[in-house]
């Protein structure tokens, strides 16, 4: 009797300790996306024309085929 | 039953002159042809051929008159513009105010990748030489068709077809899929209507660069009142057994998958007009309004109404070619199936899937979707609204040819665009021609003796040998002759023009 009640409670601990790991697991994983975005727009941020509003209107083309 | 036709693409670029918006942009595009002609050309520049053009000639079997033909589609006219053929067998022109460059003749959907991307670099060397000339301001090509300003350039596809097939078949079973194929093809756009002015909240992009430029269902225009189906039927070879499908509603692309995807999946569905295998009638009701719908709708969930009554998606219109292309290639080539044509359909069922489940999951493999990822990215970041200029610079920029600047360079260079093709193997084609085509003959003849090529064009190489009064015309009508095999060993062992064309005429 004592087992069977001994049972659930590790498996319970195991699984709110797997539950951390797969939650710090995503937190991880969104971390590294945020830090992906955020380097691949700081790198386009720097490459980027620098008055946009000037680039946009100047960008005039002649009608081609 | 395969994705092998011989095909090309041409594509115009926009063009700025840096610092002078109000820069006649025909002088600037002479400015890079003749820049790269200058620098790669190895004596006479060799002109193009008009000989067999004939823009007016409509595929529905009759000519327009050039009286009442806009002065833009004379495109037979030697102006005077810089016009040269490189030894990979392309053209390099300037085509009204835009400089463009024509693939040679290939084969494979690969190939189109190839000899596309190759131009690519071919205009950025040419806008880089052009720099050096003293005096000039700095000149910046852009791979995209519109100013969002009401113009328009394009990125047209050739295929060419048996001439036997009906055209009304054609237009038939091809317009239901160029509605459609642009989920797959386009190359994203911030901006709705022709002249970007459209700026209701939610609706700032779309998927399509080209699709508000179109106007009616088919015609002979290229550059007014644009057809989804363009009927310029000038084959550039024997008339009587082929025509040249000639599209114009494509989008200029720069991801390598998209490029492929595009001609890959035109083929196939070409292969099964051409065999008369499509056994259902997809008429979509109101083409041109329903390119426009499909393209504004980048969540793609806009419903396209078939004339049977179905309604449908544009991702589900797409799967029913896919199947029937499925079909046809299992039908007809079964366990010969080559692996090119395989590795379109799987690409082209994996991007379908994906598609219809989270567009953004193909945001390494679809201009379009990648475009719209950045911009989602910056829209998160900096809270912008869709009609902030900043979206409407990284939507320019992203088409920008310069590897430092481009924004499609910045995203492929990181590994964030995937690619199928390596930098060498790009840099090949920028000078070596494809072995499959008659433009191997004429990309050979341009490098072994451009002393003596006066004249080139699609179907002939025209030389001028000493010692003959008139030039002589060697004729390449058919786009399969002219090949590696059937020239190679000639060219290697013929040190002259002279003997070159001794050997073809004995």
């Amino acid at each position: 009797m004592a087992q069977e009640q001994k049972q659930p409670r590790k498996s319970s601990q195991e699984e709110t300790a797997t539950e951390e790991v797969v939650e710090s697991d995503v937190a991880e994983r969104k971390e590294m996306i945020d830090e992906d975005v955020d380097a691949i727009l700081d790198e386009i941020d720097e490459v980027l024309e620098s008055n946009a509003e000037d680039f946009v209107k100047s960008f005039i083309q002649k009608g081609g085929q | 039953m395969s994705v092998r036709r011989v095909m090309g693409t041409e594509v115009e670029y926009g063009i700025s002159v840096q610092g002078q918006p109000a820069a006649n942009p025909m002088v600037a595009s002479s400015q890079i042809v003749n820049a790269y002609a200058s620098s790669t050309a190895k004596a006479r520049r060799a002109r193009w051929d008009f000989e067999e053009e004939s823009p007016l000639r409509d595929a529905r079997g009759f000519d327009m008159a050039r009286q009442i033909a806009d002065p833009t589609q004379l495109t037979d006219e030697d102006l005077g513009l810089a016009n040269v053929i490189l030894t990979n067998g392309a053209r390099l022109y300037v085509d009204h105010a835009h400089p463009e460059y024509s693939s040679p003749e290939v084969t494979t959907p690969l190939d189109v990748v190839r000899w596309e991307k190759a131009g690519e670099q071919v205009m950025l060397d040419a806008s880089r030489m052009a720099a050096q000339v003293p005096g000039s301001a700095p000149i910046v090509l852009y791979k995209n068709n519109t100013d969002n300003k009401g113009a328009s350039y394009g990125a047209h596809e050739n295929y060419l077809m048996r001439r036997s097939t009906q055209f009304a078949e054609i237009v038939r079973h091809l317009t239901p899929f160029f509605v459609s194929r642009q989920v797959v093809t386009g190359a994203g756009r911030v901006g709705i209507g022709q002249d970007g002015r459209d700026t209701t909240p939610e609706r700032g992009f779309q998927i399509s660069q080209r699709s508000d430029y179109f106007e009616v269902e088919v015609g002979l225009e290229t550059t007014l009142k644009r057809p989804i189906i363009n009927t310029r039927d000038e084959p550039h070879a024997d008339p009587a057994v082929y025509r040249r499908l000639h599209v114009i509603l494509g989008d200029a692309n720069l991801a390598e998958i998209s490029i492929y995807l595009k001609a890959g999946t035109t083929a196939l569905v070409l292969a099964m007009i051409e065999d008369g295998f499509i056994d259902r009638d997809l008429t979509v009701e109101g083409a041109v309004r329903t390119l426009r719908d499909v393209s504004h709708d980048p969540t793609l969930k806009h419903l396209v109404t078939l004339r049977d009554g179905r309604r449908l998606t544009a991702v589900q219109l797409q799967m029913e070619y896919l199947e029937l292309a499925r079909k046809h290639v299992e039908d007809r080539l079964g366990a010969d199936a080559d692996d090119q044509t395989l590795d379109v359909l799987a690409r082209w069922e994996s991007v379908l899937t994906r598609l219809e489940r989270d567009p953004m999951e193909c945001a390494t493999e679809l201009d379009w979707v990648a475009k719209l990822k950045l911009l989602q990215q910056y829209r998160d970041r900096d809270s912008l609204d869709w009609d902030d200029a900043k979206l409407h610079l990284i939507d320019l920029q992203y088409a920008d040819v310069r590897p430092d600047k481009g924004l499609y360079h910045r995203l492929a260079g990181s590994g964030r665009i995937q690619r199928l093709l390596d930098d060498a193997a790009i840099e090949h084609a920028m000078h070596e021609p494809p072995t499959d085509t008659r433009a191997y003959f004429r990309g050979r003849c341009l490098d072994k003796y451009a002393d003596s090529v006066a004249a080139a064009s699609w179907d002939s190489v025209i030389f001028d040998l000493p010692g003959r009064e008139s030039l002589q015309r060697v004729p390449t009508i058919d786009p399969l002759r002219g090949t590696e095999a059937h020239v190679g060993a000639l060219i290697d062992r013929s040190d002259t023009a002279q003997a070159l064309v001794a050997a073809i005429t004995r």
